[in-house]
């Protein structure tokens, strides 16, 4: 079983995250940068697979020079390779693009599953799985809280608001995993030496067959217009209990119309 | 006026509150017309005709409930096709997304998730960075589709015609590749979903031990309103996983929350930050979540969340 696991480096949220003033897009350069913490859980994941499986697992990741630290984390982790496209032509590309790019590199290897994350921090927008999914045509298992294989079948366990669905489906399949599906293990030293040692592929638009004119700022699908720094949320009313804070709680509530 | 057309979130035909909030904002940028997909889905055409939907495109194909979201993004794509609207408006929920990205990629075109503010002309406003930014944005090439996050604003009526029209669907192998084999219902339900509540009252580590999550889910009945959770305490198993508000688990922007026992880490504030109204109860009058509560109260949760919940019974007689 060859899994290909899709890792994002995103700011730290600790960090003070901004726009470029210039061209609107994420500054990745003047923040510190992380790996998406759910990608975490979704290369676990992929190694829990091929303990049970065998098969090699495989980083790809679509970021600036500096994205070989989030993906050098993953081989410590004891991915086996990595594939790592990166062009400054990719600068300011949006979700949809971003799946164009990543579909490209996925058409290079040979898997039998994905796995993903199911949100980055950075965006926030959940949608890499389904965009990849159609357009690679193949089936879209997202949020699993759970994934079990057999044979050429993969299972997982769905979460919804008020429990789960089973859904199935052939590989090769697209997965995104939540943070319930298991803990990630920290990088042994061992593992972040051998890490230094593993094979990573730099892939340019080019050697990845991608169009310049369909990724990238200008042509980008959705644009920002403009963006403002909101002022922090201001501390209100703060009120010591003397025996009588639910009351005094109520009396704020029915005051603003709540209750 | 040209069409808009709204994708509608609904339980075997009962309209969640987010179809009635999209059908409302869509009146300002043309005609709504409604689409129902799945199982029950005509039995919504007079609720959704009551906020202007004056068209009513209903598929109950098999399909629709028996696959996860492809089905539904071809019947969204079709539409689009033929009825060339000027917009698409999706719940921005975790199933609103999905349907709307596949849908992008079907018909080609950009999408927009996480608005919470729509122009006329069709710039959406989006919080960025758990709520320190807000950025405006627009969808370039073709239909736009855009994810609207529910209490974007209030459901207002006005009577639509509602006609309703049958879609007849066809569904490539790729949009039936994701088999439904098995729904799960764990909890009892009753409760408003975290992510389409106007109420959200949500207990974390001060909680102290799942045992007394009763004290929270009583004050959220009191409220009608859905349970949330920190990290710490669905770490704890105290409460599932789902209900966890946050970076890593899912984002509200409810009319009120109330955050009881939680000290308001970033992570946590990252996923609630855009609430309207945030109210704290946490004995430690340093805990951070008082930075941002609109009230906050420096107790022990377990006197005042049960003299709170008492006194709402009280005041609603
Ligand atoms: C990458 C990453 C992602 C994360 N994602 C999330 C996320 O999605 N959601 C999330 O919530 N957290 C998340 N966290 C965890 C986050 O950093 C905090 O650890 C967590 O939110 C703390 O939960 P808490 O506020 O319930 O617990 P604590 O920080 O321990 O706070 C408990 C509070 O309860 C108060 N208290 C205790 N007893 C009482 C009492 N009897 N009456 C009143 N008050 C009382 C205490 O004063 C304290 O302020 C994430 C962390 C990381 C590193
Ligand atoms: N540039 C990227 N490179 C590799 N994987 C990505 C990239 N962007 C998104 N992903 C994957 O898609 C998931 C969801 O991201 P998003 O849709 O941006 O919230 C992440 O957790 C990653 O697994």
């Amino acid at each position: 079983m060859n899994i290909v696991v899709l890792v994002k480096q995103v700011p730290d949220t600790w960090a003070e995250r901004k726009l470029d003033a210039t061209d609107k897009t994420l500054d990745r350069a003047s923040v510190d940068v992380v790996m998406n913490e759910i990608d975490e859980y979704a290369v676990e994941e992929a190694l829990r697979i091929q303990a049970d499986q065998g098969g090699e697992v495989t980083i790809v990741s679509m970021a600036p020079d500096r994205g070989v630290e989030t993906i050098r984390k993953a081989l410590s982790m004891g991915a086996d390779k990595a594939v790592h496209l990166s062009d400054p032509a990719l600068h300011g590309s949006d979700a949809v693009q971003t799946s164009y790019a990543l579909a490209k590199v996925l058409g290079t290897l040979e898997y039998d599953l994905v796995i993903a994350g199911s949100e980055a921090t950075d965006s926030r927008m959940a949608i890499m799985t389904p965009l990849l999914a159609e357009r690679l045509g193949q089936p879209q298992l997202s949020g699993a809280r759970k994934v079990t294989v057999d044979g050429g079948t993969v299972r997982i366990e769905r979460q919804t608001d008020n429990g789960y669905d089973v859904v199935e489906a052939s590989t090769p399949a697209i997965v995104s995993v939540v943070e319930k599906i298991n803990e990630p293990r920290y990088p042994s030293f061992k593992g972040i030496m051998a890490a230094k040692k593993k094979p990573l592929t730099t892939l340019t638009l080019a050697d990845a067959g991608i169009e310049a004119d369909r990724v990238g700022l200008a042509s980008a699908p959705s644009q920002v217009v403009e963006f403002s720094n909101k002022p922090p949320r201001q501390a209100g009313q703060i009120v010591k209990d003397e025996g009588d804070g639910g009351v005094k709680v109520a009396e704020y509530l029915a005051s603003q119309k709540l209750v | 006026m040209s069409e808009v057309l709204v994708l509608v979130d609904h339980v075997e035909g009962a309209p969640k509150k987010v179809s009635y909030e999209l059908l409302t904002l869509a009146r300002e940028l043309g005609t709504p017309s409604a689409v129902v997909l799945g199982k029950g889905a005509s039995a919504a055409a007079e609720k959704l005709a009551a906020y202007g939907a004056e068209k009513v495109y209903v598929c109950e194909a098999e399909e629709i409930d028996g696959f996860l979201t492809g089905p539904k993004a071809a019947v969204l794509a079709q539409l689009i096709t033929e009825k060339s609207p000027v917009a698409v408006l999706v719940p921005s929920n975790a199933e609103g997304k999905e349907v709307g990205a596949r849908t992008a990629v079907k018909v080609g075109s950009g999408i927009i998730t996480d608005a919470v503010g729509l122009t006329s002309d069709l710039v959406a406003e989006q919080p960025i960075f758990g709520g320190t930014v807000s950025v405006k944005s627009q969808v370039a090439s073709g239909v736009p589709i855009i994810a609207v996050r529910p209490n974007s604003t209030a459901p207002v009526e006005a009577p639509g015609a509602g006609t309703v029209e049958q879609v007849t669907a066809t569904f490539s192998d790729s949009d039936k590749a994701a088999k439904v084999v098995d729904r799960v219902i764990e909890s009892k339900g009753g409760r408003p979903a975290l992510a389409d509540a106007s109420v959200v009252v949500s207990g974390g580590r001060g909680m102290g031990g799942a045992e007394n999550f009763g004290i929270v889910e009583a004050l959220a009945d009191s409220l009608g309103a859905a349970v949330g959770a920190s990290r710490a305490a669905t770490d704890a198993g105290w409460y599932p996983h789902q209900n966890q508000v946050g970076q890593t688990g899912q984002t509200v922007s409810p009319q009120l929350y109330i955050a009881v026992g939680i000290s308001g880490a970033i992570q946590h504030r990252a996923g609630m930050q855009t609430s309207k109204t945030i109210v704290a109860v946490n004995k430690d009058p340093e805990a951070p979540i008082f930075e941002l509560a609109d009230f906050g109260l420096v107790g022990d949760l377990f006197t005042v969340v049960p003299q709170l919940t008492e006194e709402i019974g009280k005041r609603k007689g």
